[in-house]
């Protein structure tokens, strides 16, 4: 508590507003001996440099949090990604994960869906249901979410070129439902950016990506105005192998890119930009994440404000998910991965997160089985509910050390952003190759380190043991592919196809002139016209980019 | 000059899976212990690097899959060096492979296969030894 006049008009200006409509989970907040928590603590003097850099929670520059009474309201999302082998499994693991109490849905699809190819395409062989579901029209989609309410559920898809055609099904499956479109949350990851440098599941060259996404955007906001049209992110980049700073500077980069497309196109900062969000990576390394994702915060609500003019503090907040970091999990040993997992997800809300997946131990090795997941969500229940630290806000703020920190991410991101301006850009950046070798030469210095032992990884360069466990293993039927292949085959044969091909003419027409591309492929969509079908009208028309 | 023959190896990524982090830095450290290098790029067919390691007449040819369809796209790329008559070039392989499928893919050709932790070293010395007994 303070009686500097700047709290007391976030008190009444920005705080009461929330409790108004987001109540506090109990009356008071203790420790578990019974000592009060404050909502958020503070310094005892409040000074400019306070004011500045910090602030208070859901206020702009946002340090401190997004919202004036995080955790304290609503706990993060818990939301484990999931999906693999044909959508009837998936529905299923999705159901059990719901009552296991997870509180939202996110779809890993398979590589061929997110390639824009069919599962019966030559390029599908073998990968068909494997890293995700399999999904080839709005048949497979109608039954990933059967029995799901898609008006009680927020629904995250990890899907990026083909990302259009994805939120149009699901647009489609809300309908048969009955449930409106304006009703519709979720997120569609939708970063073409982070793909040429880090994920590789790219269809199309950098300049007609954009102007996919530009469309999506400004549908989007007519639309499904509760949808985040983008999760920009930074957790591939971390994956590949980047530092903290980098992973925090090329994300955000990569979100100025898109912000200016947009404006470049018309849009409005104040509107669209309400519902860009993000993506970070946690490792185990807490102090330094929970300094990056406090950093990233401050700096995007600088970027909006300062450089693009977004007035609207709502445009300036950077939402995040988090996943704790795939790379860091060891194949030795596996069940020291849990806590890992612990300490990383711990970082994350710690860091203020909105959502976050947790990893269960067995995927160093493979997908992991429901035993696993079980654990990795429960993880997150034991932070929520019996740790403590989700009952103030921001309870790391005002440490030295983690101020420093801080301030050093913002202050070296910054000038790595300045750095890529200075080539011309994010696009210039990739085409001379200068993101990616700034990561691989992270990547390969960490991996040094292991090599060298400056980096101790237990169980895997020190504290080995020679015990091999068997650890049960989540296979995917070779069957899968099979029955998937003969299943879109059957949806081709079933389909009006003198309608899909009228809308592929049209979808073919509206990309090679100017007019927004959403409303083309959810006719496609709705015809059942597949997924192959729609990028090779749209590989056709602006070609494909190659490694 | 010395006359020590300098081994020539190919690094390949076939099938969709994005994951080059770990075939990048084998690249790179195979390189700084005096390899000739070749890396494919992610998203190559078996064919591709089939072709790929024939034209560049390397001794040995690495892949990577993360994706889990190391299976058929490894035996893939041993079955296309075969029908272009290169069955002589050793194929091993490395990704986020369960144990129970090693013994299947050393049955259908691939000489060796990484798990992840494994030290380079140990994966360096790997590919010495198969270009030396080439």
């Amino acid at each position: 508590m303070s009686n500097h006049p700047k709290y007391k008009e976030w008190e009444e200006k920005v705080l009461s507003k929330v409790l108004a409509r987001f109540p506090e989970r109990k009356k008071e907040f203790k420790t578990t001996g019974g000592l009060d928590l404050p909502r958020v603590a503070l310094p005892k003097e409040i000074d400019d440099e306070y004011l500045e850099k910090l602030g208070f929670p859901g206020q702009y520059p946002f340090t401190r949090g997004v919202q004036p009474t995080m955790y304290r309201s609503r706990l993060w999302t818990m939301r484990q990604y999931a999906g693999f082998a044909t959508a009837k499994e998936t529905n299923e693991r999705y159901k059990y994960l719901l009552e296991q109490g997870q509180t939202g849905l996110s779809v890993a699809f398979d590589l061929p869906t997110q390639i824009g190819y069919d599962s019966d395409h030559p390029m599908s062989k073998g990968e068909v249901g494997k890293v995700g579901v399999a999904i080839d029209s709005l048949a497979d989609m109608e039954i990933l979410f059967d029995e799901i309410p898609l008006d009680k559920v927020s629904t995250s898809m990890t899907i990026n070129s083909p990302a259009s055609i994805l939120l149009a099904m699901y647009v489609a499956v809300g309908e048969k439902q009955g449930v409106p479109r304006e009703k519709l949350r979720g997120t569609i990851q939708n970063d073409i950016l982070k793909e040429y440098v880090a994920r590789g599941t790219y269809i199309f060259p950098p300049r007609p990506s954009l102007r996919i996404i530009t469309n999506i955007f400004e549908w989007c906001t007519k639309n499904t105005p509760l949808f985040n049209t983008i999760s920009i992110s930074g957790y591939h980049i971390r994956e590949a192998g980047s530092t903290a700073v980098q992973e925090v500077a090329f994300t955000l980069a990569n979100g100025c890119t898109y912000v200016q497309t947009a404006i470049d196109a018309g849009l409005d900062v104040n509107v669209f930009g309400k519902r860009l969000s993000f993506f970070f990576n946690a490792t185990t390394d807490i102090i330094e994440e929970v300094a990056k994702f406090r950093a990233a915060r401050r700096m995007w609500a600088k970027i909006m404000k300062e450089r693009f003019g977004a007035t609207d503090p709502r445009a300036c907040m950077l939402r995040f998910h988090t996943q704790t970091a795939g790379h860091t999990l060891t194949a030795q040993q596996i069940d020291n991965n849990v806590v890992r997992v612990a300490l990383q997800a711990l970082a994350a809300v710690l860091g203020g997160t909105q959502s976050l997946h947790t990893n269960s131990k067995d995927e160093a090795l493979t997908l992991p089985t429901e035993d696993s997941v079980r654990t990795a969500l429960r993880t997150q229940q034991i932070i929520a509910y019996e740790s403590g630290v989700a009952n103030s806000i921001d309870v790391l703020g005002g440490s030295y050390l983690v101020e420093q920190l801080t301030d050093k991410i913002e202050e070296e991101a910054f000038s790595l952003i300045q750095k890529i301006d200075d080539m011309g850009g994010v696009i210039s950046a990739i085409e001379a190759g200068f993101i990616q070798r700034q990561i691989e030469d992270s990547a390969y210095e960490y991996q040094r380190q292991i090599e060298t032992k400056d980096r101790i990884i237990v169980g895997v360069n020190e504290f080995q043991s020679k015990d091999t466990v068997k650890v049960p293993i989540l296979k995917i039927d070779k069957e899968v592919e099979k029955r998937q292949v003969e299943r879109v085959k059957k949806v081709r044969e079933q389909r009006d196809n003198s309608k899909v091909e009228a809308c592929l003419k049209r979808l073919e027409d509206a990309a090679r002139g100017d007019e927004n591309l959403m409303d083309p492929i959810l006719e496609a969509v709705k015809e059942y016209a597949t997924i192959g079908e729609i990028c090779g009208v749209l590989r056709e028309v602006f070609g494909e980019y190659r490694d | 000059m010395g006359d020590k023959k300098v081994y020539r190896v190919l690094i390949g990524k076939p099938g969709l899976d994005g994951h080059d982090r770990g075939a990048k830095c084998i690249a790179r450290a195979l390189r700084d212990s005096g390899f000739e290098v070749v890396y494919t790029g992610i998203r190559r067919t078996p064919e591709e690097i089939a072709m790929a390691a024939i034209q560049e007449d390397v001794d040995v040819v690495g892949l990577s899959s993360l994706s889990g369809a190391h299976m058929e796209l490894f035996s893939e790329v041993v079955d296309a060096l075969k029908k272009h008559g290169a069955s002589d070039i050793p194929v091993i392989g490395g990704g986020i492979i369960p144990e129970e499928d090693i013994e299947e893919l050393k049955k259908r050709g691939i000489k060796k296969v990484f798990t992840p932790g494994t030290p380079m070293e140990e994966i360096i010395k790997t590919f010495r030894e198969l270009c030396e007994n080439k």
